[in-house]
């Protein structure tokens, strides 16, 4: 304590500049390439008289955030170990979803990056209008639909990490109630849920998922109160999407069980933790700026990557899930590569009764996006469907 | 029934972190002084009281270092505003502010730190009085702290010569201060002591209601705790009261969608806000009520001497 204490003291004075900076946020921090000018043109012949690509990211979060932002940025040091001295990449976190991102994003284009990364939805329409005004400027835009010329746009498929964390959820249930702590009710939320739920029932068709939102992506206490309400109510398997560990720090404490959501938290409940679904960016930021050295990139389209590109995984399943639970999720996986495997995939009905998909008819991309009902074994409505 | 019970113990804890940072916030606002950084000032706590149960293992001394660390800020704020008049609301809002900031900056390194396991307590014999049990007597101990402060603070405010001195201090500091009370000092006492209980109030948030720490971890508690001063009118009881009504709302309206009752979510998250208010509203719609509890002198500055 008196440590924290002296600290604060001393440094009171000094730090009220600190915190105002902290407040407009934009930590700006930049990673130069270990330079190396000598030795590496002999290396890499064509890159040698190009500059190196700068490449720059906006984040919506600190980067120590240990989910969303995190994961984005371990794909950026990514980037940074392939290409070495080819690149230099720099990233501006806590860019606030309003006009500073226009700010940020055109300061960046300014400051000679030639590809810009935007990985938040609210960064699309200011993203779109420095698009339109630097025309020798890439942009990439995460989980957004407007694309450009030089504009495009990537996402990953959460829903196969939801999938696979349901399968475990599905046995590990001793109750058969399963809880879901939503954030926003948004296709994609209503997405992941389903599919934890369709997990859940491909191992036990008589699961039940209970959803409870708290209609913010990040607010620990409220994701508290509504993991408790949950296990309440009988849930004793807990899922969430939402970006902070609450959920499961809550399940640690009440006795259940609980996932990590985008990267790893099993430090944060290891009695709770039964796996990870993770985000791994690393493969489609390299496969990018890959195409960016190359003079391959081309805008006016969308990546949407999973299980399949190396993009989603689920990690660290804890030790007393089943083996054979274990080894269908290595087949879920498998599956999901050669493409012999679709979590989607009728028949699947909605918990009205009415079909979605007919039988052994598999959702295409249009139809995950505008999803906007629960399937079968979840209870309640979707918030204003 | 037992689902009952289990709402019942979770309203408790989640209106005890609100009680006590109002509770604090009351204390203040009783010798006059209006504080707006209580959301710094928890968030600061927050981090000081979790930092140091990750570095030591015991959570009391996290809540102490998370007094500690509130009472610090309150006294900064306080020489401030007291001694040198600065605008007592752009100063809070500067606190708070500042300690948004300034917690999220001390925390860096303390993101993804976990605290040891919590131990439980409940109480022999009481606990296991069916209903009764689970509902009241398995809660964290910082449960009945709260209400034992309600108790504390309303024997001291009406029963004590010193509370009068406060409250004297809060009515009209001219003439405390023409009685020969150090009317400054008394303030800035309260100040801390209301610093003091809102660090409390947030190290419990970081060290045992959620057991973590993120930037801005408090999300707004600390001015619904602001609030809840005035809508209770300034009276300790009706503030605890507030604060389990608003803990009670905001679990129920989980419960509510947890049990699938089919009402939109978006309405159900204003509910707190809007029940909270209007019943306070309601046991305080007599004017005589808000002018007898109100401290005249609040959010005013006092020159001794002039």
């Amino acid at each position: 304590m008196t440590d924290l204490q002296k600290r604060s003291l001393l440094k009171l004075a000094a730090l009220s500049a600190v915190a105002a900076a902290a407040l407009v946020g934009c930590g700006k921090k930049e990673e130069a390439a270990p330079a190396a000018p000598a030795a590496a043109p002999a290396a890499s012949a064509p890159a040698a008289k190009a500059e190196p690509l700068k490449v720059a990211f906006a984040y919506v979060g600190p980067v120590g955030d240990g989910g969303w932002t995190y994961a984005h940025d371990n794909g950026r040091k990514a980037v940074q170990k392939e290409f070495g001295d080819k690149v230099v990449t720099s990233f501006v976190e806590k860019v606030p979803e309003s006009a500073d991102a226009e700010r940020v994003i055109r300061d960046m284009a300014a400051q000679g990056n030639k590809l810009i990364f935007g990985t938040t939805f609210g960064y699309m329409e200011p993203m779109l209008k420095v698009a339109n005004d630097t025309k020798d400027v890439k942009f990439e835009h995460a989980t957004g639909y407007k694309q450009a010329d030089n504009m495009r746009t990537y996402d990953s498929r959460t829903y196969e990490g939801a999938y696979m964390a349901g399968v475990i959820a599905g046995k590990m249930s001793k109750s058969g109630t399963l809880g879901v702590v939503g954030s926003v009710p948004i296709p994609e939320v209503v997405r992941n849920i389903n599919s934890f739920t369709l997990g859940a029932q491909s191992v036990n068709p008589k699961v039940k998922t209970k959803v409870v939102w708290v209609n913010e992506w990040f607010n620990p206490p409220k994701e508290t109160e509504a993991a408790t309400a949950l296990i309440n109510g009988g849930a004793d398997v807990l899922f969430q999407n939402t970006d902070s560990s609450a959920v499961l720090q809550t399940a640690e404490k009440m006795g259940k069980r609980a996932f990590g959501w985008d990267s790893d938290m099993t430090a944060y409940g290891p009695k709770a933790h039964l796996a990870s679904a993770v985000i791994n960016w690393g493969p489609y930021y390299i496969k990018a700026v890959g195409e960016a050295l190359d003079g391959k990139w081309k805008g006016n389209t969308a990546s949407w990557w999973g299980v399949k590109e190396g993009a989603i995984d689920i990690v660290s399943i804890a030790a007393d899930v089943p083996d054979d639970t274990k080894k269908r999720i290595e087949e879920v996986k498998a599956g999901l590569k050669d493409g012999s495997f679709a979590i989607w995939k009728g028949p699947i009905t909605d918990n009205t009764g009415k079909e979605l998909l007919a039988k052994d008819v598999v959702a295409d991309d249009k139809f995950l996006g505008g999803l906007k009902t629960y399937v079968k074994g979840v209870e309640g409505k979707v918030p204003g469907n | 029934m037992d689902s009952t019970a289990l709402l019942i113990a979770a309203t408790l804890s989640a209106g005890t972190v609100l009680a006590i940072a109002a509770l604090g916030l009351l204390i203040n606002e009783k010798a006059g002084i209006v504080n707006l950084g209580a959301e710094g000032m928890m968030l600061c706590a927050a981090i000081a009281g979790f930092a140091t149960v990750v570095h030591t293992g015991n959570s009391w001394l996290g809540f102490a270092a998370g007094m500690a660390a509130g009472a610090f800020l309150a006294a900064v704020f306080g020489v401030l505003v007291i001694w040198l008049n600065t605008n007592q609301y752009a100063t809070g809002l500067a606190l708070s502010l500042f300690g948004a900031g300034f917690s999220a900056f001390a925390g860096i390194k303390y993101v993804q730190e976990k605290l040891p396991e919590q131990p439980q307590y409940p109480i022999p014999f009481l606990a296991d009085v069916p209903l009764l049990g689970p509902a009241l007597f398995r809660q964290h101990p910082m449960v009945y702290i709260a209400m034992a402060l309600t108790a504390g603070l309303i024997w001291f405010l009406y029963r004590t010569r010193a509370g009068l001195v406060l409250r004297s201090v809060g009515e009209s500091p001219e003439s405390a201060h023409a009685l020969g009370y150090p009317v400054r000092r008394i303030r800035l006492a309260a100040v801390v002591a209301g610093g003091a209980l809102c660090g409390l109030a947030g190290a419990y948030v970081s060290v045992a209601y959620t057991p973590l720490w993120v930037e801005g971890m408090i999300a707004g508690k600390g001015w619904i705790a602001l609030a809840l001063t005035t809508f209770a009118t300034w009276r300790p009881a009706r503030v605890l009261l507030g604060a389990y009504l608003f803990g009670g709302v905001t679990m129920l309206q989980f419960h509510l969608q947890s049990l699938g009752v089919n009402v939109p979510t978006q309405f159900l998250s204003m509910l707190p806000y809007l029940a909270t208010i209007v019943v306070l509203v309601l046991i305080s719609r007599n004017p005589l009520w808000i002018r007898v509890n109100m401290p005249s002198s609040i959010g005013k500055p006092f020159y001794p001497g002039a």
